[in-house]
């Protein structure tokens, strides 16, 4: 069996919504160099609406599929919608991840939404801070 | 058409060594039996070992048929230990870029009570004979360097250290598996004690390698059983495999002569990679083996760069974490001093001598490309061009 589905290759060899968002009004960033994981989201938010999104990754195949998978998952949809998207979403809309690359899934999550609280914070927006946990993904890393 | 150069890894088995094994098959009488069947596999066996054995410049019975490299460095490892042990010597000195089949068994020997010096890599990827000189305590029982690194292709100062080891009598192992039919090795004229090498780096088959040790070293068994190697490694030996081995390793040591037009294309391929701005080569330029490119390439992730040039049918490697299934970059890296982040975005590329001057071309081409479009969509880069704080400048 090949290290990758046929989607996450798809995602990772055609990345959707790729690039930077000029007008965002929400951009969140997680993951660290050190570990091998940058994902940036940026979020074009109306009347509480993702009307559009962009990414940029550094990191390894899983990780910019996952990204590229996430934004597609988010792009038109309601605020509150996209608060509930999880890794295993993200995951399973990619036909699965091998389980040491399931970190990358929640670098998705986490800058969705680190993008959805900069948008609240930057617009003085209240929210339930419960919502947005602190970034956790690096269990895996052995800094 | 694909192109290959992940010969580190592992080479594509020569039309001499399947020919060998093939013919080898014929022959299934076991080596240890008295009738004639026994007896010709006996006689092929002994054929293998003299032909290795001479092509080192040791003695056949100096020469240990294993299933590999790993084999044969976790038995040296053991049998220098056991030996210093009896002498109440418990300190062994080796890298902190070996192998994991040397540190892990360095490990295990730590968890008995030996302690360990793993010396520092300097910058160009080579360690001195003098650092290993002044490593050596009395209570040392064991000096053990690969010949060249795995990953960066540094060859080592091995004579050196030899004559070092000799003078101060330390048992001295090399982990020759990347070195072996590449670079002319003579454990005599080096004053090698102990010798690991694996077929499959040299043309041979996987699953079969060797390791020397000098008259008078007595081995520690990792596998119990017959009398099978002059009862220093028990199984039914696998005639095949040794045979195939034998005939690869002739043929890789008569093409050490051609050495020069290799490491010509190496070179070429070195001054293609670093044109790419924020790249650098990892490793002595020309204290390399004559296969072996390995550079960083600052903003990127490797495992994203080996799939883009499999993709563009190019099979190379990264050396870092992410294909071996643990998150942390590589430990050969890290020794040589560069940064986590700078260690994530490597590329290893190993020629043979059937890599041409043409694909070299594409290769540097298809890098080049892949790099630039990578960087594109990585947010690390673009920090790093608006604040140009680059750590490759």
């Amino acid at each position: 069996m090949a290290l990758y589905s046929e989607k996450v290759m798809d995602h990772f060899r055609n990345p959707r919504n790729v690039g930077v968002l000029e007008d965002a009004n929400g951009v969140g960033e997680v993951g660290n160099a050190k570990c091998g994981d940058i994902m940036k989201i940026y979020l074009k938010i109306e009347n509480d609406v993702i009307v559009d999104v962009k990414f940029e990754t550094f990191g390894c195949g899983s990780a910019i599929a996952s990204s590229s998978m996430a934004t597609e998952l988010i792009k038109g949809k309601p605020l509150a919608e996209a608060l509930q998207l999880t890794n295993k979403a993200v995951a399973e809309a990619l036909d699965g991840l091998p389980p040491h690359k399931m970190h990358c899934s929640v670098l998705a999550e986490e800058a969705i939404k680190a993008a959805i609280k900069d948008y609240y914070d930057q617009n003085g927006i209240e929210y339930d801070h419960s919502q947005f946990p602190d970034c956790a993904h690096c269990e895996g890393c052995h800094l | 058409m694909r192109i290959y150069a992940d010969n580190a890894a592992t080479t594509k088995i020569s039309a001499a060594a399947r020919s060998a094994m093939l013919e080898a098959m014929e022959y299934y009488g076991n080596p240890s039996s008295l009738h004639s069947e026994g007896q010709k596999a006996a006689e092929l066996l002994a054929d293998a070992r003299a032909r290795i054995a001479k092509l080192l410049n040791a003695d056949v019975k100096e020469i240990t048929f294993t299933s590999g490299g790993s084999e044969a460095d976790n038995q040296a490892l053991l049998s220098a230990a056991r030996l210093g042990e009896k002498k109440g010597k418990k300190h062994i000195i080796s890298t902190a870029f070996e192998h994991h089949a040397v540190l892990h068994s360095l490990s295990r020997l730590e968890k008995e009570g030996f302690e360990v010096t793993l010396l520092p890599i300097p910058a160009d990827g080579i360690v001195t004979a003098e650092q290993v000189k002044n490593a050596i305590r009395e209570d040392t029982c064991l000096v053990s360097v690969m010949y060249a690194n795995n990953e960066i292709g540094t060859v080592q100062p091995i004579a050196e250290i030899g004559a070092i080891c000799r003078e101060k009598g330390v048992l001295f192992h090399t982990d020759a598996v990347q070195a072996a039919g590449h670079l002319a090795i003579d454990v005599q004229a080096e004053n090698i004690d102990l010798l690991s090498l694996s077929a499959h780096k040299f043309h041979g088959p996987k699953g079969v390698g060797v390791l020397y040790a000098r008259k008078g070293i007595r081995l520690t068994n990792l596998i119990e059983g017959g009398a099978q190697e002059r009862a220093r490694r028990a199984g039914t030996e696998n005639l095949p495999a040794i045979l195939g081995m034998a005939a690869a390793f002739e043929e890789a040591c008569g093409r050490i002569q051609n050495n020069d037009a290799l490491a010509a294309l190496r070179d070429r391929l070195i001054q293609g990679l670093a044109e790419i701005p924020h790249s650098l080569l990892n490793g002595d330029p020309q204290k390399r083996l004559p296969g072996n490119v390995h550079f960083c390439f600052e903003g990127i992730e490797g495992e994203s760069l080996l799939l883009l040039l499999d993709d563009r049918g190019i099979a190379a490697s990264s050396g870092s974490a992410c294909t071996s299934g643990s998150l942390d970059p590589s430990h050969v890296l890290l020794a040589l001093g560069r940064p986590h982040e700078i260690a994530h975005g490597s590329l290893r590329l190993t020629l043979c001598h059937e890599n041409t001057a043409e694909e070299v071309e594409k290769i540097i081409q298809a890098v080049t490309e892949v790099v630039a479009y990578l960087r594109n969509m990585s947010p690390v880069w673009r920090t790093l061009q608006q604040t140009q704080e680059f750590i490759i400048k």
